[in-house]
């Protein structure tokens, strides 16, 4: 699905050198994968993801959408259909007074029939669990149901990946919940491609591979469950690894006998019940 | 002196279609040297709330005493938004001066301060948010990390001494090591500086491990209030206000579950391993 050679990005801070963002960064996603972009601010994971949808273009190396270049302005618009975005705030990010008129907004600029409309926001909303709000005005819904919304306003355009640049750094808990629960869904149920950056390692945890980034770099790249054994790494990264792993680290430091990489609390309940059957 | 919320009621555009009730009866009081987290999910009125405690918000119904003094009284609201420091969310957008120690230093230069007395304030309360005056001061503000910029905007709330410090959402959008950065530093000045520190948060890990007192907000009243160790004990009901409980702390509910008589009123990840350890033996197990 997506195809990163060598990429490097510099911004212009018209000072002539410029601030290189991502420096030779290779990486390939596959079509149907939910890959979990972590990194402290100011790693290199938003350039990461504008990259992915054309947003920004490489300043060396290449990336490929489907086989599509980004840097040829004619692939633009079949790039961007096939690899839409979500942002932080979803405030920014819907134009409609109308939950139904917003979700239609993308198609409609597509110049998609009226009746093919209809259906795709039907749908989009019923993917993401907002059939009953379809008449309801944007601003009066929570910031998880706003979030959702955004989600379907891009999923009208039947794309085969998802962007998300930390959808749920705004939301309160059970906005989260129901945002990142929507995304899991989205994978497993439509096999749409997901990339997913948060600064959350809970939510890191459910996605099938994560990449880590540091310095414009990516650092490490594997299962939650590899990378989030490492969490001396990762803390010298200024990152996190989630409670659960931590507390399993922590009683493997004191003595008990428990497998490295426990991501969950099921996890550790069977693995502790394991460690008593067995002394 | 505490800050006193009493039967306090708001309401948005009173008397026109648009009005909305944000706050109904809000009974609360905080105490001078309390470590307050109140948590709510989005429109549960904690932002409105928070508004009131410097008098940015007056009250429809009721009154917020500060020290004894009524917000709604016009001539001292200067002096009670000097007492109060509030610091919005993201709030480094509202960073604007060339230089940080210029950034820092806006509000005491408007209280009529002199250059020294400045000075002394911006490295004061830089320290105070870790950051040393002397390189940061000459830089630009728009030039430092997210978690800096958000550091520096705080120090100019820490700058006008507040005797309450009020924080919307401190962390939001901040990578984990800026985040415990933040949250250490508002600890220390709780603990070193005896600081009133009223937390507006959306993680329950950082309120279960940091607050003294916790209140929730739903729909504009106080649904629950207590401290964090016997209120994470009511996880349904909190999960019912949209709310939740810290990870490790659902950990040891099923921990408990299948270990009868571990305790499960446990908040961080050092209680969790002490406690497991001693389920553990005493099972002789370890």
């Amino acid at each position: 699905m997506f195809q990163l050679e060598h990429v490097s990005h510099r911004y212009d801070e018209g000072d002539g050198r410029g601030r290189e963002a991502l420096k030779d960064v290779s990486l390939s996603i596959a079509r149907g994968e939910f890959v979990a972009v972590i990194g402290h601010n100011g790693s290199g994971k938003s350039t990461l993801a504008k990259h992915l949808n054309a947003l920004l273009l490489p300043t060396e190396g290449r990336v490929l959408v489907n086989g599509m270049d980004t840097r040829e302005s004619a692939n633009l618009w079949a790039i961007r259909q096939s690899a839409g975005m979500v942002f932080q705030n979803p405030d920014n990010q819907i134009v409609a007074t109308a939950v139904e008129e917003d979700v239609a907004f993308g198609p409609e600029n597509l110049g998609v029939p009226p009746a093919e409309i209809r259906r795709r926001v039907d749908e989009a909303l019923a993917i993401v669990g907002m059939s009953e709000f379809r008449r309801s005005a944007p601003h009066l819904l929570s910031g998880g149901q706003k979030q959702r919304i955004a989600i379907a306003g891009v999923l009208a355009m039947r794309p085969e990946a998802l962007i998300l640049d930390e959808p749920t750094a705004m939301l309160d808990p059970s906005g989260r919940r129901e945002v990142l629960e929507t995304v899991v869904r989205l994978n497993r149920e439509e096999g749409i491609t997901i990339v997913y950056i948060t600064h959350f390692m809970e939510e890191a945890v459910r996605a099938g591979r994560v990449v880590v980034m540091d310095g414009g770099r990516v650092v490490l790249d594997g299962p939650p469950r590899e990378v989030f054994a490492r969490a001396a790494e990762l803390r010298r990264l200024g990152l996190d690894v989630p409670q659960v792993t931590e507390l399993a680290l922590a009683l493997r430091e004191r003595g008990i006998d428990l497998p490295a990489g426990i991501l969950t609390a099921e996890e550790l309940v069977a693995e502790l019940c394991r460690y008593e059957s067995l002394t | 002196m505490p800050i006193r919320v009493v039967d306090v009621s708001y309401t948005y555009q009173p008397g026109t279609p648009f009005a909305a009730t944000a706050l109904k009866g809000i009974n609360l009081t905080i105490n001078e040297g309390e470590f307050l987290g109140l948590i709510g999910h989005t429109g549960s009125g904690k932002s409105t709330l928070i508004q009131h405690l410097n008098g940015l918000l007056v009250p429809t119904e009721g009154q917020v005493l500060v020290d004894g003094v009524d917000t709604r009284v016009r001539a001292t609201r200067r002096a009670i938004r000097q007492k109060v420091g509030l610091v919005f969310q993201y709030p480094e957008h509202q960073l604007f001066e060339e230089t940080v120690a210029k950034d820092v230093g806006f509000g005491p230069r408007n209280l009529g301060l002199t250059e020294d007395e400045v000075e002394e304030r911006v490295e004061e309360a830089l320290a105070m948010v870790g950051l040393d005056a002397a390189k940061y001061g000459p830089r630009s503000p728009f030039d430092l990390s997210g978690g800096e910029m958000r550091r520096v905007a705080i120090a100019g709330v820490l700058a006008m001494r507040p005797q309450y410090l009020v924080l919307d959402e401190p962390t939001a959008g901040l990578d984990p090591r800026g985040r415990d950065e933040i949250l250490g530093e508002l600890a220390d000045l709780h603990k070193r500086l005896g600081l009133t520190v009223i937390l507006v948060s959306h993680s329950m890990e950082d309120v279960a491990r940091l607050v003294d007192r916790l209140v929730v907000l739903h729909r504009g009243r106080v649904a629950a209030e207590g401290k964090p160790r016997e209120l994470f004990q009511r996880a349904e009901e909190l999960k019912r206000l949209g709310l939740g409980i810290p990870q490790i702390t659902e950990f040891m509910r099923r921990f408990s579950e299948l270990h009868p008589g571990a305790r499960t009123d446990i908040l961080t990840v050092e209680e969790a391993v002490e406690e497991i350890l001693r389920h553990l033996r005493r099972r002789g197990h370890a």
